[in-house]
C-alpha cells in the first residue's frame, strides 16, 4: 500500500498507524502523529487503520522561535 | 529594593515568572551554546516547535532531553502554519508531546512579512481555548483583533515588534502604546523583530510585561553574552517603567538651580 509519510511516498505493509511507526523504526518516545491533517493520539495509533493514499505526519520536538 | 523586585512577578495562566525575557531555542550554533545562553539570562520560558524528522525520532528525543535538562518551562509554537486547521492540529500534537496546555499560536497570513492572519488566529484561538489550551496568540497591534482574542479566551497577547527575524525593533510605537493603554490589565509580551537589547528595554519602558527574543540572541557573535545583555535590558526597562519615566519636552529645562548662579547680575555682552 502506498501512503505519504512526511510528504514522501512510501510503500508499506503496515495496516495501522501504530504498525507503520514500528515498520519505519520510530521509537515510541517523543513523537506526535497526524493522519490526513487530523491529530491521532498516541493511545489511538494502533487502532487507526491506514488506507491507500493516506497522508501521515510524524513530528518530533525541535528548536523553535 | 531586592524584596520589591522579588514581588514583581509576571503571572500568566496562573504561573508566576521571575524572568520577563522569554527565549526562542532556534538558530543557535550548537546545543551547548543554547544551554549557556538560557543559563546566562536565567530564562524561565523557552519556545520550541514540532517538525518532521526521518531519523526514527532520535534527534527529536535528544533535543527534548536537552530542554528538560535546562529546567525551563516550554512554550510550543505553531510556527509556519498557514491555516486554522494546520495550527489546531499542530497544537494538539504539541500538547501530547510536550505535556503542556501552553501554545504560542501562529497563523501566518502573508509571506514577505510573516504577518499574522488575525482572522484565522481568532478562529484557531477559539477552538483551542474550548479544547482546554492556554493560548499565547502571536498577533499584530490591532486593537479589535486583540479584543476578539481576549473574548475567545486568551489571557495574554503577543504582538509583534516588527516582522519575525527582521531585527527592526518596535516598528509602530504609537500602535504598541495604544495596545498597552487599551488593555492595562492583560499580560502583553512583545514578540518578534526585537534586534537589540535597546529594543527590549524600550518595550519594557512602554509598560509591556515581557519580551520574547530568538534570532538576536541566537545569531549574535557571542549568544551567551547577548542573552545576558537582553536580560539586563529587560530588567532595566522594567524597573525604569515602574519608577515612572519623565515626559519628553521640546524646550530645555535647566537641571541645576538657576537661582544663585554666579555672575547672574552681570549684563551679557
Amino acid at each position: 500500500m502506498r501512503v505519504h509519510v512526511n510528504g514522501k511516498a512510501r510503500d508499506v505493509a503496515a495496516a495501522t498507524l501504530g504498525a507503520l511507526l514500528r515498520e519505519l523504526d520510530y521509537e515510541d518516545g517523543a513523537i506526535a502523529t497526524a493522519l490526513n491533517q487530523n491529530f491521532v493520539r498516541k493511545t489511538d495509533r494502533s487502532k487507526t487503520p491506514l488506507k491507500e493514499g493516506d497522508a501521515v505526519e510524524i513530528l518530533v520536538p525541535r528548536q523553535g522561535g | 529594593m531586592e524584596a520589591d523586585m522579588d514581588e514583581d512577578r509576571l503571572t500568566i495562566y496562573g504561573v508566576a515568572l521571575s524572568s520577563r525575557l522569554l527565549a526562542g531555542t532556534a538558530q543557535y550554533p550548537s546545543p551547548a551554546i543554547l544551554s549557556c545562553a538560557i543559563a546566562a539570562a536565567k530564562v524561565e520560558v523557552a519556545t520550541v516547535s514540532l517538525r518532521r524528522e526521518s531519523g526514527g525520532g532520535r534527534a527529536g528525543k535528544n533535543f527534548w532531553e536537552l530542554i528538560r535538562e535546562l529546567g525551563v518551562r516550554v512554550l510550543p509554537n505553531t510556527a509556519g502554519c498557514r491555516s486554522v486547521k494546520e495550527a489546531v492540529t499542530t497544537a494538539e500534537m504539541a500538547r501530547e508531546v510536550f505535556g503542556t496546555p501552553w501554545i504560542k499560536l501562529e497563523v501566518i497570513g502573508e509571506e514577505d512579512s510573516l504577518q499574522p492572519d488575525v482572522f484565522g488566529l481568532v478562529e484557531a484561538a477559539s477552538i483551542l481555548a474550548r479544547e482546554g489550551f492556554q493560548v499565547f496568540p502571536y498577533t499584530t497591534e490591532d486593537l479589535v483583533a486583540a479584543e476578539r482574542l481576549l473574548a475567545a479566551g486568551c489571557e495574554v497577547l503577543m504582538p509583534w515588534g516588527s516582522p519575525i527575524g527582521s531585527g527592526r525593533g518596535l516598528n509602530n510605537p504609537y500602535a504598541l502604546r495604544s495596545l498597552r493603554a487599551h488593555f492595562p490589565n492583560v499580560p502583553i509580551i512583545v514578540d518578534a523583530g526585537i534586534g537589540a537589547p535597546s529594543h527590549a528595554a524600550a518595550a519594557m519602558e512602554m509598560g509591556f510585561d515581557a519580551v520574547l527574543s530568538n534570532t538576536a540572541i541566537a545569531r549574535a557573535g557571542d549568544p551567551a553574552k547577548m542573552a545576558r545583555a537582553f536580560a539586563l535590558a529587560v530588567e532595566a526597562g522594567r524597573i525604569g517603567y515602574r519608577a515612572g519615566l519623565m515626559h519628553a519636552r521640546d524646550m530645555a529645562a535647566p537641571s541645576t538651580p538657576v537661582i544663585g548662579r554666579a555672575f547672574s547680575d552681570f549684563a551679557r555682552a
